[in-house]
């Protein structure tokens, strides 16, 4: 293996990593805000995309509008999906709410395919400048660093807002404790939507993001389930570990892969490490790099 | 005969188990098929339970452990050119071991974890099935006999559902009973509050992989009559889907409780057939909206889920026991 094949696959996995950062912040929002595990956020992915496609593509509106449009119809479907389904389900237990998620998945996903039916889609006009540029002696794709830069930005806008904003604020704080929080006068109903609102949004414009790299097609959603172990490598609980563990595992899966390939003639490795890695992150430091530690006192 | 506490209850079971042994001479093709499918799901879901919904344990892994008992027996049966009679139990076996190891991780992880293990499990295990392919038969997949005694072969399906109704019959009893020895006992400490369980002096590692264990030994089981009932075992047949279905079953059925699970098979077997029926009926009517109905079928599956969820938390099992309740005191039930 050739030092340029691995920077190769490192800066291919930073790539698509940076997409699982998006994914796995947005999972990160819901857990931390309201312990609600979210098995449909590959779905929300999936559906942002195929919303920004149906009005950059079908309805030729510009591309600032289609984004800003596909921004606020997950705002309008996350509203919806916390009043009318989640809210309920409120002081069930863990598998319930699971369950709870994998049926809305069902749900977004029927719905997408019954629209758009299951074929690849492309993305056209491309938004982003298909040229390739040098960096470090390897051609990349521009729209690759397009991708990369954005997810950076989304990343930063939302650590910036959790950490000054007063929403963000009252958002951590909630996590924190409820009642606490509650009889600090901060709504706790609000907090819950804007959770699934902003989980939506970033969602959504990863979305968008691999749509324009990729194009789109059904099986979109498996993004949402690379979310488990980017989460569970930088902690359930945190915004900073959602980003380095989705940049993480992309670099990893790239790299298994290669090194697969080239060395034991193994192909197809791609799909299975991520969760390789999960089982053995999960056994040697469960609560992973900068997760809460449950501590349990009799 | 203990667990049957009234006369009343078991002549309804008796008359129940002998309606079972006549159905195959009610009926034929399709409807056979469909008892087929629910008595084997009714294993597999008998199975979950006693790991998910008596233990607590959450997994997500169900349909790849079919998938290892499936595999298994196959392999036994038409490679090594064993009698069904070995394979079976092998797969029993060979899943439980399966399950003990993806249960490890049970020992320090709980609820969400746990679940995101054996999510991770199921896919490791799929990737298995794909790609080992001197063992697996790879994309391919493996066909595999309908077992025989003595010469006789179990060849239709009515045959081959005696077969699959005593097994399951035997294993359903087997459960019931199992959660009134100190086993169960200790299984349900454990879900209700783990900490207590210890202080009390269970071993939590060892009932959770015990669990475990039993869990996929039933799994395993029924894998291999659901891979000797199609006749051929791939792996598109033990996917993510699939555990999620066992998953709906016990909870829309009613989690820790034998009952439920059946309850939730019946449902859940019988739900995407009539869903089908149901599409194929519009489409003939319709051909434009076809392809949205046959989009739909999932959807509409996901939609229940969610209802019952919403609405009927407590499962089948707890909507029987209150039409019972009902019953039982028919003219004055307030």
């Amino acid at each position: 293996m050739t030092f340029q094949y691995f920077l190769q696959l490192v800066i291919s996995g930073l790539v698509i990593g940076s997409i699982y950062s998006a994914v796995a912040l947005g999972f990160v929002i819901i857990y931390k805000a309201t312990r609600v595990v979210n098995f449909a956020q590959g779905e929300l992915l999936m559906v942002g995309a195929y919303v920004c496609f149906g009005f950059l593509v079908q309805m030729h509106v510009p591309f600032w509008a289609a984004l800003m449009l596909t921004i606020l119809f997950g705002m309008v479907l996350a509203l919806f999906v916390e009043r009318l389904i989640l809210r309920p389900m409120i002081g069930e237990p863990v598998i319930s709410i699971i369950m709870v998620t994998i049926g809305l998945s069902l749900v977004l996903r029927s719905i997408v395919s019954a629209i758009w039916g299951t074929e690849i889609l492309v993305y056209e006009p491309k938004l982003f400048p298909q040229e390739m540029i040098e960096i470090a002696g390897l051609p990349i794709s521009l729209e690759f660093v397009w991708c990369f830069v954005l997810s950076l930005f989304l990343l930063a806008v939302f650590s910036l807002f959790f950490k000054y904003s007063k929403a963000g604020v009252a958002m951590r704080a909630a996590a924190f404790n409820q009642q606490v929080a509650q009889s600090m006068g901060i709504s706790v109903k609000h907090i819950f939507a804007l959770s699934w609102i902003i989980s939506a949004i970033v969602s959504g414009i990863g979305g968008v993001l691999i749509g324009n790299i990729n194009g789109i097609n059904s099986s979109l959603y498996h993004f949402g389930l690379k979310v488990f172990p980017a989460t569970i490598l930088g902690g359930l609980d945190s915004i900073l570990g959602a980003a380095l563990g989705g940049m993480i595992i992309g670099i990893l899966e790239n790299l298994s892969d290669g090194f697969c390939k080239t060395y034991l003639d193994l192909s197809g490795v791609k799909e299975v490490a991520p969760y390789v890695f999960l089982v053995i992150i999960l056994m040697i430091k469960p609560y992973g790099l900068f997760g809460t530690k449950e501590i349990e006192r009799v | 005969m203990e667990i049957l506490q009234t006369p009343f209850v078991r002549v309804c079971v008796t008359a129940f188990f002998v309606f079972l042994l006549a159905w195959p001479f009610l009926v034929t093709g399709d409807y056979l098929w469909i008892t087929l499918q629910i008595l084997i799901a009714s294993i597999g879901a008998v199975g979950l339970n006693i790991l998910t919904g008596f233990t607590g344990q959450i997994s997500l892994g169900q349909g790849a452990f079919l998938g290892v008992g499936a595999y298994t027996s196959a392999y036994v049966t038409a490679k090594l050119g064993l009698s069904f009679w070995v394979g079976v139990p092998a797969a029993g076996l060979m899943t439980a071991m399966a399950g003990m190891v993806f249960g490890i991780p049970s020992l320090r992880l709980k609820g969400l974890y746990l679940a995101i293990a054996t999510l991770a499990s199921q896919f490791i295990l799929e990737w298995v099935f794909i790609r080992w392919e001197p063992v697996t038969g790879g994309s391919y997949g493996i066909t595999i006999p309908r077992p025989s005694i003595a010469g006789f072969t179990f060849a239709t399906d009515r045959s081959y559902y005696y077969i699959v109704l005593f097994i399951a019959a035997a294993m359903i009893l087997f459960a019931v009973n199992l959660m009134r020895t100190k086993t169960g006992r200790a299984f349900m400490a454990v879900r209700d509050h783990y900490i207590s369980a210890e202080i009390m002096g269970i071993n939590l590692f060892k009932y959770r992989i015990l669990s475990f264990g039993i869990s996929s030994f039933y799994a395993g089981v029924a894998g291999a009559l659901f891979g000797h009932s199609l006749k051929y075992v791939s792996s598109e047949q033990f996917n993510i889907e699939v555990s999620i279905v066992y998953l709906a079953m016990i909870i829309i059925g009613g989690l820790g409780s034998i009952l439920g699970s059946l309850f939730g098979a019946v449902f859940m077997i019988l739900l995407p057939k009539l869903l089908s029926t149901l599409t194929v009926a519009v489409s003939a009517d319709f051909p434009a909206v076809a392809r949205l109905a046959i989009a739909f079928e999932h959807g509409i599956f996901g939609l229940i889920i969610i209802m019952f969820l919403i609405f009927e938390p407590d499962g089948l099992a707890h909507r029987w026991k209150m039409v019972k309740a009902y019953w039982k005191l028919y003219p004055f039930s307030y």
